[in-house]
């Protein structure tokens, strides 16, 4: 059968797409939930407008965003069964059990608890009411955990057997799944991106609003509390994927030579700024690179020895059997560029915002704003930006809303496009892992339906976050300000006050 | 009992939690069409259910992610086998999560209707595909002998699982119609009621037919007996429908759902998916399952979370206990 057309290759190709379509909503769920959260905790404690009219307009983009967060969800879950039958065969009895704690712990917890938040504005007391929205983000939060347990398992699988009568992996210590330094790397740095990722979100947002000088106070609030996350985010991000480019290096060679285009070993390893290279030759036609720092990005010694993709594949050939072993080494190469060129750019971006928005105490007292006025932008103590570089930045925080997104999903491409041909590193080949009786139509059906599907959802989803974003926080009632708390009863016919 | 036949019991009640609760939030979603008049006593009915359908929906991915981990080969046969069925639930259940949350969002009368007619089909149609699919796992299917399904779509379209499928389908509907009347007030409560009432008897006459059917074919005991509690609790919730006692009409169509899936997960043990090739090929509790280990731990799990999951929802059910009406929906928020 044609490669291209195989029900292997179609179902990497599903899987793949639903996976970064899926990512999407997914970090802006987690970093949504805990700034909204954190924004009505300020509300309850000073009872100040602003934070409520914040809590409302930032908890709206979070729900139109967690209802696609859910849905797809959903069918990650169920892919494995449905396209990956013989990797559930052989892996479920390890696999499986971080998913169902994941259900049973996690996800319960934020469904249940957002349906109180949602409806419950007028239904419970203010601090009950609050402590569902934290609820809501412990629960992305431990859900975020288990599923990446279970990613990092398959990067870098421990605490199992082979079972050779039952032809399948089994569990043999739980603890240690949940805790690998894989797992504990992986966590650290994708809640650390989505913070990155709604951070930027909020800055865009503000920044829109402040430019055509609306909202100021919630948007002043937002500005600021967007910028924060970002670069404490940005500066997480980047340490957190430094330990976990380490982890993999020691477990994951082959992923990080091609993250590198490194064809052979070298003492001394450089790192890689641009490479053109001929996969067949195995080697770099072109290449500009810094001597010596991928060793120490490696191993921190500019001089360690880093193997290169031919070394590691023949190595692999000699434990696993003839093969190849190697990624699709471009495709390796770029995701991890692009991965940390737009994550860091946002977070470069973030440290200039919050340097030109800076404090009071900071700026010469002609500079210093009031709560209702678009703060100036000042470069130094008492020299504002000019009205054109202010607009550039304004702009330019807007057009970067996205980048960690774009980010996010370059880091998945890589993470799991680097670990093939493995479905379980070492242990568990893809093209051993697809469901043999799923046939090649059923794919291109499933596959075409969920891609349209998901196109114009997003077209539909966009087009509601513009609306929202555009209109703006809401103006409050005195219902919204003074919610009259009765649990139950049937004692008035007023309306409620917050639902679809 | 060992462990694999405790989670055997476990996973039969998370499915009996998932048709117990998203059966009525179903059923609800296909009364929009049936029952409400207008724009706002849809809205009405939605909102008798939006607070809690996000949870309900939980105890699928619990029942998929529970089976996944317990009985791994079960996953991948059932999942892969069930395809084509499985990929329309899907699209209905992203479809139905969307329209939810989004139909609100714009107030042109359009863009809520066109959300509404999402509603109704993304609700029914899983109504109906979930009775087929468990018709299809107690009947049997073609099941070689690595576990393999190697029938086709059209196989699973049998008139026993097409009667499950109309089972489930009215089924729901009449205790999503009984959930109406129990949470809502005014003119579309009394509405809920009567229709409450004609459900019901289309509702006992197809499960009669089905029940006594599998009884006939796979039946035991425990199963007869199962299967005579879901008849007269489905008798006893049309009796109390009709003379007003709502909450008991909930509790009788909710103790139907039970029984009537707890029956056929009776008819099935010790098999998980029985193989109509060849018996020897069946998916069992022992066959299919975990190891020791894995179902150790999985049990401390279960037995921790669910307690709590249980105290957490019944508090939101609680909270939300009031009934609506539409003087309770203001008129922009429609």
């Amino acid at each position: 059968m044609d490669l291209a057309l195989a029900p292997e290759t179609l179902a990497r190709w599903q899987f793949g797409i639903t996976t970064v379509y899926h990512f999407l909503f997914v970090p802006l769920t987690i970093s949504l939930a805990a700034l909204t959260a954190g924004l009505q905790t300020a509300w309850v404690r000073t009872n100040k407008e602003k934070y409520l009219r914040a809590t409302k307009f930032w908890g709206k983009l979070f729900l139109i965003n967690i209802a696609m967060g859910v849905v797809t969800g959903i069918v990650q879950e169920f892919q494995f069964g449905m396209n990956w039958s013989d990797y559930s065969r052989f892996v479920g009895d390890i696999f499986g059990a971080p998913l169902a704690f994941e259900a049973l712990i996690a996800f319960f917890f934020e469904s249940t608890f957002i349906g109180l938040w949602i409806f419950g504005w007028d239904k419970l007391p203010k601090k009950i009411h609050l402590a569902c929205i934290w609820m809501v983000s412990i629960g992305t939060i431990a859900s975020a955990y288990f599923i990446l347990a279970a990613n990092s398992w398959m990067q870098h699988p421990v605490g199992y057997k082979i079972n050779a009568q039952r032809g399948r992996a089994e569990l043999t210590d739980f603890w240690l799944v949940l805790t690998q330094n894989t797992t504990l790397n992986q966590v650290f740095h994708t809640l650390s991106a989505a913070f990155l990722t709604g951070g930027a979100f909020m800055v865009g947002i503000a920044a829109y609003h402040l430019a055509r000088k609306r909202h100021i106070a919630e948007m002043k609030t937002s500005l600021r509390l967007g910028l924060i996350t970002v670069v404490i985010a940005g500066m997480l991000t980047a340490l957190s994927g430094d330990t976990l480019g380490k982890v993999m290096f020691k477990q994951q060679p082959m992923k990080m030579a091609a993250a590198e285009a490194l064809w052979d070993g070298e003492d001394s390893a450089p790192f890689s700024v641009f490479a053109y290279g001929d996969v067949e030759k195995g080697r770099n036609t072109v290449a500009i690179e810094i001597p010596g720092l991928l060793s120490f990005l490696a191993d921190n010694d500019f001089s360690s020895h880093v193997p290169g993709i031919n070394d590691i594949n023949k190595a692999e050939q000699a434990r696993f059997g003839p093969g190849d072993y190697r990624p699709m080494i471009p495709t390796t190469y770029w995701s991890f560029r692009w991965m940390i060129g737009f994550g860091m750019s946002s977070f470069l971006l973030g440290l200039v915002g919050l340097w030109l928005t800076r404090k009071k105490f900071w700026l010469a007292p002609a500079l210093r704003t009031g709560e209702d006025e678009v703060p100036h932008l000042a470069l130094f103590k008492n020299k504002a930006l000019n009205p054109k570089l202010a607009r550039v930045y304004w702009l330019l925080a807007l057009w970067t809303l996205a980048f960690p997104l774009i980010a996010n999903s370059w880091g998945w491409i890589f993470t799991e496009m680097g670990r093939q041909p493995w479905a379980v590193y070492g242990v568990l080949q893809t093209r051993h892992a697809v469901s043999p009786g799923v046939s090649q139509g059923e794919v291109i059906t499933s596959m075409s339906i969920f891609t349209a599907l998901y196109a114009i959802l997003a077209v539909i989803e966009v087009k509601l976050l513009v609306k929202y974003i555009k209109a703006g926080p809401p103006e409050l009632t005195e219902d919204d300000l003074n919610p009259p708390t009765r649990i139950g009863g049937d004692d008035a016919d007023r309306p409620m006050a917050f639902s679809y | 009992m060992e462990l694999h036949d405790v989670w055997f019991v476990l996973i039969a009640v998370l499915w009996i939690g998932y048709f117990f609760l998203e059966g009525f939030d179903f059923g609800v979603g296909i009364l929009t069409k049936l029952l409400a008049r207008d724009r706002t006593e849809k809205r009405v009915l939605i909102n008798t259910i939006g607070p809690v359908w996000d949870g309900n929906e939980v105890w699928l991915l619990t029942a998929g992610g529970a089976t996944f981990a317990a009985f791994p080969e079960w996953y991948a046969t059932l999942f892969s086998g069930f395809y084509l069925p499985l990929l329309i639930i899907l699209l209905c259940l992203i479809v139905r999560g969307v329209a939810f949350e989004y139909r609100a969002k714009r107030p042109e009368e359009n863009w809520q209707r066109n959300w509404e007619h999402a509603l109704f089909w993304t609700s029914l149609i899983p109504a109906f595909l979930w009775g087929v699919a468990f018709g299809n796992i107690v009947r049997g299917v073609k099941i070689d002998k690595n576990f393999e399904y190697v029938g086709n779509f059209w196989d699973l379209l049998n008139p026993y699982a097409l009667l499950g499928g109309l089972v489930t389908l009215t089924l729901f509907t009449f205790h999503g119609a009984v959930f109406a009347a129990l949470k809502t007030v005014g003119d579309i409560r009394t509405r809920a009621r009567s229709l409450a009432l004609k459900l019901g008897l289309v509702t006992a006459v197809a499960a009669l037919g089905f029940l006594i059917w599998t009884q006939t074919n796979h039946g035991d005991g425990w199963s007869l007996a199962a299967m005579l509690v879901a008849v007269v609790a489905l008798l006893a919730a049309i009796g109390a429908n009709q003379i007003g006692r709502e909450g008991w009409a909930f509790a009788f169509s909710g103790v139907t759902i039970v029984a009537a899936v707890a029956m056929l997960f009776l008819t099935l043990f010790p098999n998980v998916m029985p193989s109509t090739l060849n018996p020897a090929w069946s998916l069992t509790v022992t066959n299919a399952s975990s190891s020791p280990y894995t179902l150790k731990i999985m049990t401390w799990c279960a037995g921790i979370a669910t307690p709590l999951v249980l105290l957490y929802q019944s508090w939101t059910y609680w909270v939300f206990r009031k009934r609506i009406g539409t003087q309770h929906i203001a008129e922009p928020a429609h």
